[in-house]
């Protein structure tokens, strides 16, 4: 661990757990407006409504709350990007369209606790003077769907939605919009033009979404757990908030820790938390094994290793050691995984996934997998990794968006840590591992 | 690589006082370069000679960024920082101080631009041998200029993805999906330039590929485009396909014989056949785009029955006789003596000469028969009508005070009154609808009988007018101030507008009275040259009135003639009356089908009582074959000459081919003329535009077109519209679509297919009334049609195409403007 991380670890604020979005999970019917309302939810929403809109989008701004999406960028200073002075309508979107592989938070949010997003749409729209707002759900989560649904039909009934609310002269109408199964429509610009009906593709940029974005109309695109952080932040106010956390990467975050882990699941935590924490807390590595690799923020980020265990887990820890925050999906891998054959299978997410606008992707992604299987079967030659390495460097920052280069993260990151097992494949001709024994049932037959 | 054209000096003639750009200077490779705010590096890397490569980008389509071909590296954006990842020169604009490095001095730029080429073969097959692309494939030029030698995708066992071989799009446009580099320029085409959004993106990642809807064709007049455009052999000609490469193609520019706009083509040949025609460039005219006519239609000139020798009858002694090939000399004694024994003599040239073939025609009125009884017009046409061309239109063209293509843009209002664009001037509607997309865009208001496809298209508004009634509505255009009728509107008058009484009259007077500017449309490649040619009853060459004496003595002078007679001469709809009563006795007749005249019975019926009939023509036709001389005429391939466009331009044209089987109108009437004893005094086309140039432009007074009331009691060839407007049933509304049933497009199946079909629209109300088959009657024959429902169509308008069934509305049917009775038909 180099000096510099045991700095950043020293100066963490907290490393216990934080729960406030999942505060309520473990209740009886935790998803209904009763008990959302009877812990203390849409109290945050009366007080929004009597504060200015600008001084919400200001105490977000103070909060230091940044989009949850990934990016990171500052939410409230997004907001502030919304020119006012356009009398074209201003929408909010939320988007809910989480389909990485190993993303899992936003789903069980929305299953546990949808009223939290709903009122968080509230007093985020009213910020910026929104009369309309979207929440653009993954369409495979079907239950999710009906659930935000559901929770939305309520807050209606409750008077929290619609004209009028709660008497202050505000009207908001939600829709709740069902994805067509692509994951590139979590891509901001294609989510928009999902919305609008058309194809899911992104869109150039400029002028970007808050000078013209959904129906060429400002528009604030924010992710499910940014826009659900909201109601604290005003509730507790923005010191609160920026009490936890890091300097730069402020609040907390949910973890959603999945793979050879005890007890996989997600967890509520102060940003800069570390995964030696988060897996301790989560009843360590499955037992008799130990940690190979890991990602951070879901596969589009750069994996990491076992050395890696203490680096905090905020975005300025994380980008230094040249990955990503992301979404903290923290996909666990130990020793049984060959590493060959999960950047294999994510390759073939993205290859899948891929919308086919530009070349480097549309082209790029089905070479990879070609030269990655081959590679899986023991086929090649060692300047095959080169070529490889080489074709992720004419994807990486040459794609229209984001999804070229998440693609390239797997296979640069793992060839640089485990660049020997590639070269095994070929010696052994073939895979040395048995893919059974990473399966979760492999070690319960084995004692059986 | 597609790069944009060089600007052609602005030869529009309106007042446009140049905007003061602002600019900005960039260093490209180290080049500092000014060029206006907004540029796209892409295009100032154009002006200092850098081509960067490229696939998506397209001057006239809007940037998309898709293929990334063009990245650049950016060390400085302008303000001090680089850009960390190299940007696509398509869709990044120039930002003052900005630093660029393409693939010449990057080797960052040139290695993405390497790698996005490979990335590009990865899934594109190796048929360059077999594709029609093949030798002029930007794809194939940039995979050389750009790319590596070797594909490292083959060599390390790359499996591409396979599609079956062309799917057809439409009739004329079949798609190879294996060759798409899915770069959109199709697509953003057919939505952006001629708003026909019948295809689009399908699937997703490499299965990404280009489709129509099931059921549901490119059916758009202006489809070919789209395999001009392709930068790879995806999209190809059905009728072109495999039939030649590209380097064996001698190209020669030409000029768009379809209709009155003049658009740039490009004709490719090969031992002494065209092969196929493409759009030219010319930003002032047609930009880049052509209707699929002027791509498809030139298998006509090819037609098995194409005339390749001179004829002449051999009377019997019962006074019929047959035709019989004759020399070229003694074709020109019969038809002198034929014509000298004849007397009287009218001449119908018709609208589809070069303006040197129609001066030949109106010299030879005038020089060899001594008669003004000459008009251009084979088409129903008023007395009204030839009063509007000497006063309005004759002489005015870009820098004369004419409307231009630019004009179009720049206006605010543009009215459209008998004139369907999209159907009748192809290049006219595309320049509106870019005028319309703009913001702010021109708005255009159409003065028709119903709301048209291409009037959605141009987010026009209907001015609902019944045939007959367009006088009317123009009189109350100006009178509203919503219609905005201004200094900066133009309108546009349709040839149609001869049928409907006192309608031109009133465009002149909305013009005089608003200050809008006003045009007249043709729909013949050669009617605005007939004009300028004095092919027209009134008028001499030059837009000399035969009115005036100075006019008459001008020519005369040139002509080496005592004097020239001083009234005018009879018009079409006169000459074919005077040929049934006797006064004329002589006929010379060009291009001229007896189903486009105002009455096609009376024409037939003047045919026979003829005495003496010379014809020119392309091919055998009814005409012809009633003729007692035919002179096979050369078509625009054999012959150098020049279209005039709408707008007054002259487009002057070279002969692509020299084929000795058929002469130039000009020197078939110059030959005739001299064995009368009467020569014209040239023969060949450049001493034809030798003596026109000569002769110039008349500078003296017009002889003004009466605006006073636009209830002129004008002789209307469509006559029957006054005394049967109170008779009840249906007013006639009609046009020519722009594929249909004309005889120049002849040959090609194909484009025929993609015509749209014969049907009658009519209101809801009718439909209700009489259900979804219609017959048609009115005084001159019946047709049965497929009804459709017009939104905004009044109940008492039936619409019909004029030549999409049958011999056509005005032979089978009624002339327009008149009343036809509706029934339901059984199917």
């Amino acid at each position: 661990m180099s000096e510099q991380q045991t700095e950043q670890t020293a100066g963490r604020t907290t490393n216990t757990l934080t729960p406030v979005l999942t505060d309520i999970w473990a209740d009886e019917q935790s998803w209904k407006l009763d008990t959302y309302t009877r812990r203390g939810g849409y109290r945050a929403l009366d007080k929004a409504l009597g504060m200015a809109p600008d001084d919400i989008i200001t105490a977000v701004k103070d909060s230091g709350l940044r989009g949850r999406g990934g990016a990171g960028f500052p939410t409230g200073m997004k907001w502030s990007f919304i020119p006012q002075d356009n009398p074209k309508p201003k929408y909010l979107v939320v988007n809910a369209d989480e389909s990485e592989p190993g993303t899992c938070k936003d789903t069980p949010l929305l299953m546990a606790n949808p009223h939290v997003l709903v009122e968080g749409v509230i007093i985020s729209s009213f910020a910026i003077r929104a009369n309309k707002a979207f929440i653009y759900v993954r369409g495979e989560i079907v239950h999710v769907i009906r659930r935000v649904q559901a929770a939305v039909a309520e807050a209606y009934a409750a008077g929290h939605l619609g004209k009028d609310i709660h008497g202050s002269g505000y009207d908001l109408d939600v829709v709740v919009h069902a994805g067509a199964g692509a994951y590139i429509c979590g891509e901001e610009t294609a989510l928009l033009e999902g919305l609008e009906g058309r194809r899911g593709q992104p869109r150039l940029r400029p002028p970007f979404p808050a000078v013209a974005g959904l129906y060429a109309s400002p528009t604030v695109i924010n992710n499910v757990e940014s826009i659900a952080s909201v109601p604290s932040i005003v509730d507790n106010g923005a010191a609160w908030f920026a009490s936890m956390g890091t300097e730069k990467s402020k609040g907390f975050g949910i973890f959603s820790l999945s793979g050879h882990v005890t007890r996989p699941g997600q967890y509520e935590a102060p940003l800069g938390v570390t995964l030696r924490e988060l897996i301790d807390l989560a009843g360590g590595i499955r037992e008799g094994h130990e940690l190979k690799f890991w990602t951070p923020g879901g596969s589009s980020t750069p994996l990491l290793t076992a050395e890696h265990l203490d680096v905090p887990l905020d975005f300025e820890g994380v980008a230094s050691v040249k990955s990503m925050l992301g979404t903290r999906a923290l996909q666990l891998f130990d020793e049984t995984t060959c590493v060959v054959r999960a950047v294999l299978r994510w390759t073939e997410f993205y290859k899948h996934e891929s919308c086919g606008k530009c070349t480097p992707c549309r082209e790029g992604t089905w070479w990879l997998v070609q030269t990655l299987s081959n590679l899986e079967k023991g086929i090649g030659q060692e300047s095959d990794l080169d070529l490889l390495v080489d074709q992720c460097d004419n994807i990486l920052g040459r794609s229209f968006c984001a999804l070229g280069d998440g693609a390239t993260s797997p296979i640069t990151s793992s060839i640089q840590f485990f660049r020997d097992e590639y070269l095994r494949h070929l010696t052994e001709g073939g895979c040395p591992f048995d893919p059974a024994r990473s399966t979760l049932f492999a070690d319960e037959l084995e004692m059986a | 690589m597609t790069t944009t054209p060089e600007k052609t000096a602005q030869s529009s003639g309106t007042e446009n006082t140049p905007v003061a750009v602002k600019t900005v200077t960039v260093t490209i490779d180290g080049v500092q370069v000014e060029v206006p705010e907004n540029t796209l590096v892409i295009r100032a890397a154009e002006q200092i000679g850098v081509q960067i490569p490229r696939f998506c980008d397209h001057p006239l389509l809007a940037p998309v960024g898709a293929c990334r071909q063009c990245l650049v590296d950016v060390p400085d954006a302008g303000n001090g920082r680089g850009f960390p990842k190299p940007q696509a020169s398509c869709t990044l604009p120039v930002a003052d101080g900005m630093v660029v490095s393409t693939q010449l001095t990057s080797p960052v730029a040139d290695k993405a631009q390497q790698g996005v080429m490979e990335f590009l073969l990865v899934n594109h097959p190796l048929d360059c041998p077999v594709c029609d692309k093949g030798g002029e494939c930007p794809l194939q030029n940039q995979a050389l200029s750009n790319g590596r030698g070797e594909s490292r995708f083959s060599t390390s066992g790359g499996v591409k993805r396979t599609f079956p071989k062309p799917i057809s799009i439409s009739p004329v446009v079949l798609l190879d999906r294996e060759r798409c580099i899915v770069c959109q320029r199709c697509t953003r085409f057919a939505e952006e330039i001629p708003g026909d959004p019948f295809i689009a993106l399908v699937e997703r990642g490499a299965q990404q590929q280009i489709g129509i809807a099931e059921g549901e064709p490119f059916y758009s007049y202006f489809s070919g485009n789209v395999i001009q455009i392709c930068p790879v052999g995806a999209l190809t000609s059905a009728d072109y396909r495999f039939r030649s490469r590209p380097f064996d193609l001698v190209s020669t520019p030409a000029v768009g014989e379809h209709d009155a706009c003049g658009s740039a083509i490009r004709v490719d040949h090969r031992r002494g056949k065209v092969m196929r025609r493409l759009s030219g460039e010319d930003a002032e005219v047609n930009e880049e785009w052509i209707t699929d006519k002027d791509r498809f239609g030139f298998h006509y000139l090819t037609a098995e029955d194409r005339l390749t020798y001179p004829q002449v009858r051999d009377r019997s002694e019962d006074g019929a006789g047959v035709l019989r090939p004759a020399s070229w000399t003694e074709a020109f004694a019969v038809a002198a003596r034929g014509l000298r024994e004849a007397g009287a003599t009218g001449v119908l040239p018709g609208g589809r000469l070069t303006v040197e073939d129609a001066y030949a025609y109106s010299a030879f009125a005038r020089i060899a028969l001594g008669t003004h009884d000459v008009d251009f017009r084979a088409r129903p046409l008023s007395a009204e009508e030839t009063s509007f061309l000497g006063a309005e239109v004759v002489l005015r063209g870009p820098g004369g005070g004419g409307v231009t293509y630019a004009d179009l843009e720049s206006a605010s209002t543009v009215v459209l009154a008998g004139l369907e664009p999209e159907d009748e001037a192809g290049a006219i509607f595309l320049r509106l609808r870019k005028a319309t997309r703009r913001t702010p865009g021109t708005r255009v208001l159409a003065v028709a009988a119903y709301s048209t496809r291409a009037l959605r298209k141009l987010h026009g508004t209907l001015v609902q007018a019944a045939p007959g009634e367009e006088a009317e509505a123009l009189q109350s255009l100006g009178t509203r101030a919503d219609h905005g009728i201004g200094k900066d509107t133009v309108v546009l008058v349709g040839e149609r507008l001869a049928t409907s009484p006192g309608a031109l009259t009133a465009a002149a007077a909305l013009a005089a009275r608003t200050g809008a500017r006003l045009a007249w449309v043709p729909r013949r490649a050669g009617d605005r040259g007939a004009l300028e040619a004095g092919c027209l009853p009134t008028l001499l060459p030059g837009g000399r009135p035969v009115t005036d004496a100075g006019a008459r003595v001008d020519v005369a002078t040139a002509w080496g003639l005592d004097s020239l007679p001083e009234t005018p001469g009879r018009d079409a709809d006169q000459i074919v009356a005077a040929l049934s009563s006797g006064e004329l006795r002589g006929l010379v007749v060009g291009g001229v089908d007896p189903d486009d005249t105002a009455e096609p019975e009376a024409f037939r019926e003047a045919l026979r009582a003829a005495s003496f009939v010379v014809a020119l023509d392309l091919r055998e036709t009814e005409v012809t074959q009633a003729a007692d001389v035919v002179f096979p005429v050369a078509a625009v391939t054999d012959k150098a000459g020049t279209f005039v466009t709408w707008e007054g331009r002259p487009r002057p044209f070279e002969a692509v081919f020299t084929n000795p089987q058929a002469l130039p109108d000009s020197r078939v009437l110059a030959g005739i003329a001299e064995e009368l004893g009467r020569p014209l005094g040239f023969r060949t086309v450049p001493e034809v535009r030798r003596q026109l140039e000569q002769l110039g432009p008349w500078d003296g007074e017009r002889v003004a077109h009466d605006v006073s009331g636009p209830e002129t009691s004008a002789t209307s060839s469509a006559g029957g519209v006054a005394d049967s407007s109170a008779s009840g049933g249906y007013a006639l509304a009609t046009w020519k679509q722009l594929l249909d049933l004309g005889t120049m497009q002849d040959g090609d199946e194909h484009l025929r297919a993609t015509a749209r079909p014969a049907l009658v629209r009519v209101s809801a109300a009718t439909y209700e009334e009489h259900g979804p088959l219609l017959t048609l009657t009115g005084d001159r024959g019946t047709i049965t049609l497929p009804a459709e429902v017009a939104a905004d169509i009044a109940d008492d308008v039936v619409w019909v195409p004029a030549r999409s069934s049958g011999r056509g509305v005005l032979a089978d049917l009624a002339s327009p403007g008149s009343r036809v009775t509706v029934t339901g038909a059984q199917a």
